[in-house]
Formats: C-alpha cells, sequence, structure tokens
C-alpha cells in the first residue's frame, strides 16, 4: 500500500480533483437578482462555496468634486470582505492593501467597457460585499459587477467573463478553489465574448511559460461557458421586468404579472 | 435579419454586446453602439425600431429626463443665484433662483437682497415639486417652479420607485378620495401628502409664507394612517414591477379596507402578492 501523504492530492489517478471534479469542471452557478437598498440593481453571484454581493448605484452627480471627469463618468469600486467569509476569522478593515489592489484591478477592468462617455461629470458605484471565499474572489467579483452594471441599464460594450486557470504538474485545471489556490501556480484571465478580446490576466504565481498557452486558451473557452450562462440569467430577468411592465403583449402580461420572483 | 419580426408585436430583448442588425440599412440609437459595421446593444432591454432608426431601452435604468416633465427632488446643496437638486438622474438638477417664484409678485426684479437669502426659500434637505424647463450642454436638467402647482412640499411623506413605472399621464397631481394627495414624478419620486384645499386665488393671491413655509400643517390620525397605507401600496406595487396609474390606487385602496389588511402586513406578509393578483385580475 503507498503511503498515504498528509497532503491532500490535488488531481487524483482517478483524473478527480480534491472535491470530485474532473480537470476542467467548473463548479456550480447561482445568480441572483434582488433589490438591495437604495441600490440601482444588486447580484448575488455564487460560485462553488464563493459568494459575492455586487451593488450598483448610479449614474449619479459625482460626490468627490475634484475628481469629476468633465467628459466622462467616473467609476468608484468598493470592497468588503465579511470577517466569517474565510476558514479562518479575520477582519479586513477598509484600509486594507490587498484589498484596494482588488477594488482598482475590478476598476480597471471595467474602464474600457463601461461606455463612461455617455454620463459626463457622473460617478457609477460599484459595492462588493464578500460574504463566502473558497477561491476565484476576483472572477467571482468580475462577474457578478457585469451582470449588476446590466441590471442597471449602465451601457456596456460587452459582458466580461472571469475565471481562474491553473496547473498541477503538466495537467491544467480550471476554476480553482481555495486548496487547489494555495497550492497550484494559476492566472485569472476575463474576457469579452463578443470580441473575444481580453479585458485582464493577472498571475499572483509563477507559471511555467509553456504552460501558459494551454491554460489561457482553456480559460477563454470557459469564459464562454460562463457567458451562456450569465445571459441567460440576465434575459431571464430582463424578460420578467418587460412584461410585468406590460411593454410586450397583451396576452402573457395577464398571466405572469404578478410571478415575478427575480427582480 | 430578423429585425423586421418586431412588426409583428412580439418584443425582442437584448444583452449588452448582442448583435442587433447590420450599419448599413439601420441608424444607432440610444443604447446601441457600432462596431465592425453592425449595430449593438449595449443595454439589457427591447429594441424599438422607428423606421430606420434602431434604439434599445433598458428595462430599467435612471430616469432620462424630458422637457416639461414633472418631478419631485430634493435640495442637495445651495450654490451662487442657484439650487442643486438631487432627482433621481444621473447628474443633480440646476434651480436657477430666476425660475422659482419669489414673494411680493411675480414681476418682480431680482435684488441681491434674494441671492443672500436663498436659504430662506429652500434650504438642503427641502422636498420640492418643479417642471424640466431645459437642458445644458453637458446634460444636466434645468428646472423651475413658476407655478402655484410646484413649489416645497409639506405634509407627507416621500416613496421612491423605479422610474419607468411612472407613466406620464394627463395629470401627475392625484386626490384619493381617501383624503390623500399624490404627487408623482417622472424620475419615480412619488408625495404622498395630506388633501390640499385648492385655492383658487391666482397670482395676486400668491402667498410667500405658506408657499416657502417649513412647517407642517396639523395632520390627523386617520389622514396618517391613510398616508402610510397609499405609501405601502405603491411600495408593494413598485416590488412587483406594476406600473402606476391612478385607478391601481383606487382599486388598492379598497382591496386593503375589504380585506381589513392591517398596513404593517402589507409589507411584511403575503397580502402584497394577494393584492396585486387581486387587483390585477380586475385591471
Amino acid at each position: 500500500m503507498v503511503l498515504q501523504s498528509s497532503r491532500i492530492e490535488i488531481l487524483n489517478d482517478g483524473g478527480l480533483r480534491s472535491d470530485g471534479r474532473r480537470q476542467y469542471e467548473l463548479r456550480d452557478i447561482t445568480i441572483e437578482f434582488s433589490l438591495q437598498g437604495h441600490s440601482d440593481a444588486s447580484v448575488t453571484f455564487q460560485h462553488g462555496l464563493t459568494q459575492v454581493l455586487v451593488s450598483v448605484l448610479g449614474p449619479h452627480e459625482a460626490r468627490m468634486r475634484s475628481q469629476t471627469a468633465h467628459d466622462r463618468a467616473i467609476i468608484n469600486v468598493e470592497v468588503n470582505v465579511a470577517a466569517f467569509s474565510t476558514g479562518e476569522r479575520r477582519r479586513r478593515t477598509r484600509g486594507d492593501k490587498r484589498l484596494l489592489e482588488l477594488a482598482s484591478t475590478i476598476k480597471s477592468t471595467f474602464e474600457p467597457v463601461v461606455q463612461t462617455h455617455l454620463y459626463p461629470r457622473s460617478q457609477i458605484d460599484i459595492f462588493v460585499h464578500v460574504i463566502q471565499q473558497d477561491g476565484g474572489l476576483l472572477p467571482a467579483c468580475i462577474n457578478g459587477a457585469t451582470l449588476a452594471l446590466a441590471a442597471a441599464g449602465i451601457p456596456l460594450s460587452d459582458f466580461v467573463c472571469a475565471i481562474t486557470g491553473g496547473v498541477h504538474s503538466t495537467s491544467p485545471l480550471l476554476d480553482l478553489n481555495t486548496l487547489e489556490e494555495n497550492d497550484v501556480p494559476h492566472v485569472t484571465v476575463a474576457m469579452m465574448p463578443r470580441t473575444e478580446r481580453v479585458a485582464l490576466v493577472t498571475m499572483e504565481t509563477r507559471l511555467r511559460a509553456e504552460n501558459f498557452e494551454e491554460i489561457f486558451k482553456l480559460a477563454i473557452d470557459a469564459g464562454k461557458v460562463l457567458y451562456m450562462e450569465m445571459k441567460a440569467a440576465l434575459q431571464r430577468r430582463t424578460r420578467a421586468l418587460v412584461v410585468a411592465l406590460g411593454s410586450g403583449s397583451k396576452a402573457t402580461t395577464q398571466a405572469t404579472a404578478f410571478d415575478v420572483d427575480e427582480l | 435579419m430578423d429585425i423586421d419580426d418586431l412588426e409583428t408585436g412580439e418584443f425582442r430583448l437584448t444583452c449588452p454586446g448582442e448583435t442587433i442588425t447590420s450599419a448599413h440599412d439601420f441608424m444607432r440609437g440610444h443604447g446601441t453602439y457600432v462596431d465592425d459595421e453592425l449595430v449593438i446593444a449595449s443595454v439589457a432591454g427591447t429594441v424599438q425600431r422607428v423606421n430606420k432608426l434602431v434604439t434599445v431601452r433598458a428595462a430599467r435604468s435612471r430616469y432620462n429626463a424630458e422637457v416639461g416633465d414633472l418631478v419631485v427632488g430634493r435640495i442637495t446643496e445651495v450654490q451662487p443665484r442657484r439650487w442643486k437638486v438631487d432627482a433621481n438622474s444621473r447628474q443633480d438638477a440646476v434651480l436657477m433662483l430666476s425660475s422659482v417664484n419669489l414673494p411680493g409678485g411675480v414681476q418682480r426684479r431680482k435684488l441681491e437682497s434674494d441671492e443672500l437669502q436663498m436659504r430662506t426659500f429652500f434650504e438642503e434637505g427641502d422636498l420640492l415639486v418643479a417642471e424640466v424647463q431645459a437642458f445644458f450642454a453637458d446634460g444636466a436638467m434645468s428646472l423651475h417652479t413658476r407655478s402655484l402647482k410646484f413649489g416645497k412640499l409639506r405634509n407627507g411623506q416621500l416613496v421612491i420607485v423605479p422610474p419607468v413605472l411612472v407613466r406620464r399621464l394627463k395629470s401627475h397631481f392625484i386626490a384619493l378620495p381617501c383624503g390623500v394627495d399624490l404627487i408623482l414624478g417622472l424620475n419615480g419620486y412619488i408625495w404622498v401628502c395630506k388633501h390640499m384645499q385648492d385655492s383658487d386665488q391666482g397670482e395676486e393671491g400668491f402667498d410667500a409664507e405658506a408657499v416657502y413655509s417649513n412647517q407642517n400643517d396639523e395632520v390627523d390620525g386617520p389622514t396618517r394612517i391613510a398616508i402610510s397605507r397609499v405609501s405601502s401600496i405603491i411600495r408593494v406595487l413598485a416590488d412587483h414591477f406594476v406600473p402606476l396609474t391612478d385607478t391601481l390606487f383606487l382599486e388598492a385602496y379598497n382591496w386593503l379596507i375589504e380585506q381589513e389588511v392591517n398596513t404593517k402586513d402589507l409589507i411584511l406578509g403575503d397580502f402584497g402578492d394577494a393584492m396585486v393578483a387581486a387587483i390585477c385580475t380586475v385591471r
């Protein structure tokens, strides 16, 4: 009998990962549109055990006079991580460097995608609340923010779909959880499905150059899969709203007007 | 392209980044952009077509003002010769000192003393009802309150709903028989207040004391209950994304009285769903 190592096997001989997934298998995605307080739209995006709540407020009058741009809207991203979101309880303050970096990554991802020139002297707020984390935090934030922006009626040139990919010895993996993220070199890729342009590529670990291309291509493919899911969810919501408004054909209006559970 | 299907009455939904049609045959309107000779949607909503113009109307968005719209707003700032007003739009609206009625007759020259006592007319936090007068170059709107119908709001409470739910009506001042007045701002701000006696005093009887007063009148118990009932009805209807009309309020109010629903239960319990179901089938 082989001596069982104390470490968890990332990929066993049967080709299964520690949580029972195959190499390229993504985790479950749940998208829920809700209204959070005074925000214009908010989305709870759950990817496996990672859960984020993204609220979008705006466009509205810019709060900071000094940062107002006269020809476009400014995007303001604030990230808040719940103390109970990780395995070990830990309070992060608002000034935490990692959170500021996360926020500025999200901001720079969306600046070219949001058509800010339509809203001069305005501000768009994206508030991210991290409820649970189990790997893939940045992709979850980006995907959630895309949906929240679209739901708030803010013009976007395209969706942004993000996913992580990593490599275990020579076998590529997609959509890593925390266990895998701690062990395996990985890269986060955000892509725009219409043009297949890449909005963001970021790495916090070292990845062998020869592995990069394969993972990158896999991540792009996974992004397209994500896009289908996100698009379907957004379309369900849009349909529900349009039907409830009664701007559609009259026959369907009456039947479903009070059946809207996904506002 | 299947854009011609629109004429059959079926609505077409879009997502950001979805191709609508070719840019050769059509012009792009709001909610779209052109890339690579294709018209592409930039918001999630319904496609609308007028001749060659293709627009996408977002299912839910901020208020897009038009000249002549009635809006309810809140003063956020007092600046030289102008007030800044939050009107649920993408920028704060501007209310110029020259576009409000000043005490002492309408045909009166603006004095320097008026500029110094602007806060006696409107202060930060005051709610007002006004009309959209014009737009500035950057898209900000300019308001005016030069009518006896407009001005500061008192004796009631504000309810905020998505702006698409307020449709253009013949009159946005609605008096319900339960002793409650409604002002439906097209920006989604709705003022619910005690019924005001119509004062047919005309221009001469313009009473500055009453128009710019910060003091509420006496509102008795039953009226307070009626106001909170109407406010709850509006909130429930907005939660179900039902467009607001005056007949709907009446039906909802009567249903509430018939069923003897407590106002609090309407918001918390399942009564909201029941109410929407009841009055929407009537509709």
